[in-house]
């Protein structure tokens, strides 16, 4: 045995690898390589994310459908009912529904997310890899829980388009094949909110506390519990600059045929995600390289 | 000669003492305003002031922890990295895991890295041993289809078969630290980085590690070892650097540089006996003080001068049957000799309940550096007393043999009067290699 490991001495290794290691106060030192070299283990990392989560829970994975769908319950009878905040025609509990699908992937994702650095200081102390594929590894996991519950959601439709009359002018569009772009696009819009806020949580710990409160605020500021359609119009434009209200018209538009979205918003809304990934990946990079010598 | 695998060249970290910048959103802003207004912080009195004694560099409150530190490192070869706490050992090891970096400088790693500063880290509890060895592996560096080829010999050496799909948290600690180390020794980098793993488990376990960290450095991989376990660097590596206060304050071979460390490491001084509380035994006799000088009364002990130990002890009532034992010690703890009064006899039974003993000896055949004295006293079956480091001397250079030359500590321990000649046949002669091997 012996003889045969030293006469192949482990057959991967070879190649010229050379790593320089030198302070680097450039803003993007991204080694897009290395993050490719360790997808291994980013799908083992979600795999443990999605495992250890409900390991020891009674309902498991069905928790992932289970609690979007209670918020939409409560959300319908406080809103809808009592509130009777108008939802563009749509029946109150499929509005909130659709709306959960992109809105709570994006919370479980700030949720998960903002603590990386903290909840990762052991490790990060001790082994080096790519940072950056923790945040991936989560938004990726969490994308999973997601797509579980846009199949309730689909049944639900289902099966409200055949058992309540009334609703027949509901039907899925052929813009739903759109759906796996919208997914993406909040996918990355939240890996660059995750990053943010990981990397301010890390410098200045209080700010953890904030976040909630922050998400919240984010909630009301976006078109969740009521349609952009009932936004005056002279201030449209303000809740557009939002990147989470074309996500969350277009979800609607894609699913329910009802949504108020131009090309403006979706762009503005595109390029909205696109400087918060970079930016946070900049920032992310920065405090990445120093951030151990702070805990 | 080929190019050095592992090359750094002036490598500095500089640490802020308290926090790098601040840690509340409050303190950013006042650093922020500091800045604007060209102004010191309002909380960088308070800083300087409880941290005013370590301060060193020019930055205020901040400190070297590396400081121009340059060495290579050749394909093959496994390093011992050795210093005292705060030397900078951890530090230079994380910056060549890549885990923090450097202030200053560079280095240069030429070969797939792993770095092992912990057993088991990134562990999860709730996973199977089985999704762990996996993570782990990942986590380490290791390709998904590599842990797959090497996973039933992972799975040996950690000896938990049959617990393999249960939850990492049911297993023993012995479970957990064996099967975290079968991963970290099945990884195949070239550069290995390891710190302080041997100081985990218990005898046998280490032992097992001490092997295997021996075969991946005799398949020719490089590795760099941290330790303060002068016996595993010894064993491991042939070449050691010796940081101090965060510079290289040595290169070489490791046995030379094992005792540079140790030399530099020795208690500064050995308190006085009456005023050691750490003692052991029952106590009905203690020592009171213990003087070792030569033969003539005088201070200095040569290799070959004849000592003289004058013993003070204390006790209750007169004493019968009591054995006064020293143990005579190098900085490695390895013990030289012992002088005891049981052994040689000539004391008398009965002594009274306070005096003096003196023990007398011949020539010291103890090689020149320091040694440190424990003291045991026995009473029947029964330990009355031990100090542990009770004294040291410092052995002197002497002309021993009468040639002027004499071995180093480093080398041998002990000397020995003896004789060649030529023309035996018959008699085999001894080879000086006889001698380093201890």
């Amino acid at each position: 045995m012996k003889a045969e490991e030293t006469a192949a001495p482990g057959a991967p290794l070879i190649g010229p690898h050379e790593i320089i290691i030198e302070p680097n106060q450039a803003w993007l030192r991204l080694d897009w390589g290395q993050l490719w070299e360790f997808r291994d283990l980013l799908a083992l990392l979600i795999h443990r994310e999605f495992a250890s989560k409900y390991k020891q829970t009674i309902l498991g994975p069905a928790w992932f459908i289970l609690q979007p769908l209670m918020t939409s319950i409560v959300m319908t009878i406080f809103f809808g009912r009592v509130a009777k905040v108008p939802t563009d025609g749509i029946p109150p509990v499929l509005f909130y529904l659709c709306n959960q699908l992109s809105w709570n992937y994006l919370t479980t994702n700030l949720q998960t997310g903002t603590a990386i650095f903290l909840n990762n200081a052991t490790l990060f102390g001790k082994v080096y890899f790519p940072r950056l594929v923790v945040p991936i590894s989560l938004v990726l996991s969490n994308l999973f829980a997601c797509l579980l519950q846009l199949v309730s959601f689909l049944l639900i439709y289902l099966g409200y388009v055949l058992l309540v009359p009334g609703t027949r002018g509901l039907h899925l569009s052929p813009s739903a094949l759109f759906l796996p772009l919208l997914f993406i696009h909040t996918a990355l819009l939240s890996l660059g909110v995750c990053l943010w806020l990981s990397a301010v949580t890390a410098k200045y710990r209080d700010l953890n506390q904030v976040v909630q409160l922050f998400v919240q605020l984010w909630m009301f500021a976006s078109p969740v519990i009521y349609p952009l359609s009932k936004f005056p119009i002279k201030w449209r434009w303000l809740a557009e600059l939002n990147p989470m209200t074309a996500i969350l018209e277009a979800f609607r538009l894609c699913l329910l045929g009802t949504g108020t979205l131009t090309v403006e918003s979706l762009v503005m809304s595109i390029c909205g995600t696109l400087f918060l990934l970079l930016t946070g990946i900049l920032i992310f990079q920065r405090t990445e390289r120093t951030f151990i010598d702070t805990v | 000669m080929t190019k050095p695998i592992i090359e750094v060249q002036n490598l500095s970290k500089l640490y802020t003492l308290g926090s790098i910048g601040a840690t509340s959103l409050r303190e950013g802003v006042e650093l922020l305003w500091s800045k604007v207004t060209r102004r010191p912080p309002l909380n960088g009195k308070k800083l300087t002031a409880r941290f005013a004694p370590e301060q060193v560099g020019p930055v205020p409150h901040s400190f070297w922890a590396l400081r121009d530190v340059s060495f290579t490192v050749q394909p093959g070869e496994v390093i011992g990295l050795v210093g005292q706490n705060g030397a900078g050992k951890s530090t230079l090891l994380k910056i060549l895991s890549r885990i923090t970096e450097p202030t200053k400088g560079r280095a240069i790693l030429r070969g797939r890295v792993a770095s092992l500063l912990e057993v088991g880290t990134g562990f999860h509890p709730e996973l199977s041993g089985r999704d762990n060895i996996y993570l782990n592996g990942a986590i380490l560096g290791m390709k998904h289809a590599e842990i797959t080829r090497k996973f039933d010999e992972i799975v040996d050496f950690a000896e938990v078969d049959d617990f393999v799909d249960t939850p990492v948290k049911r297993y023993s600690s012995g479970m957990h630290l064996r099967l975290a180390f079968a991963v970290a020794a099945h990884l195949e980098p070239e550069i290995l980085l390891v710190d302080e793993v041997l100081a985990v488990g218990d005898a046998t376990f280490q032992k097992k590690c001490l092997g295997k960290m021996g075969d991946v450095a005799r398949q020719g991989r490089t590795v760099l070892v941290v330790s303060h376990n002068m016996a595993s660097i010894l064993s491991l590596c042939q070449r050691a650097v010796m940081l101090k206060y965060g510079t290289v304050a040595r290169v070489g071979p490791v046995q030379e540089i094992v005792h540079a460390y140790l030399e530099s490491a020795k208690p500064e001084e050995v308190v006085a006996l009456a005023d050691r509380h750490d003692r052991e035994g029952d106590g009905s006799i203690r020592y009171d003080s213990i003087a070792i000088e030569n033969a003539e009364g005088g201070s200095i002990i040569r290799t070959g001068s004849r000592c003289k130990v004058t013993i003070r002890y204390k006790s209750t009532k007169p004493l019968r049957h009591v054995r006064f034992l020293l143990t005579i010690y190098d900085l490695t703890h390895v013990s030289l000799l012992q002088l005891d009064s049981e052994a040689t006899g000539g004391l008398p039974e009965n002594l009274p309940a306070e005096g003096t003993v003196i023990c007398e000896t011949d020539a010291l055949a103890i090689t020149p550096g320091r040694c440190y004295v424990n003291l045991d006293l026995v009473r029947g079956h029964q330990l009355a007393d031990h100090i542990a480091y009770a004294a040291y001397f410092d052995v002197e250079e002497d002309d021993f043999y009468g040639t002027g030359k004499l071995p180093k500590r480093e080398w041998t321990m002990t000397v020995l009067k003896h004789r060649w000649k030529a023309g035996c046949d018959t008699a085999a002669p001894l080879e000086p290699e006889g001698f380093k091997d201890r």
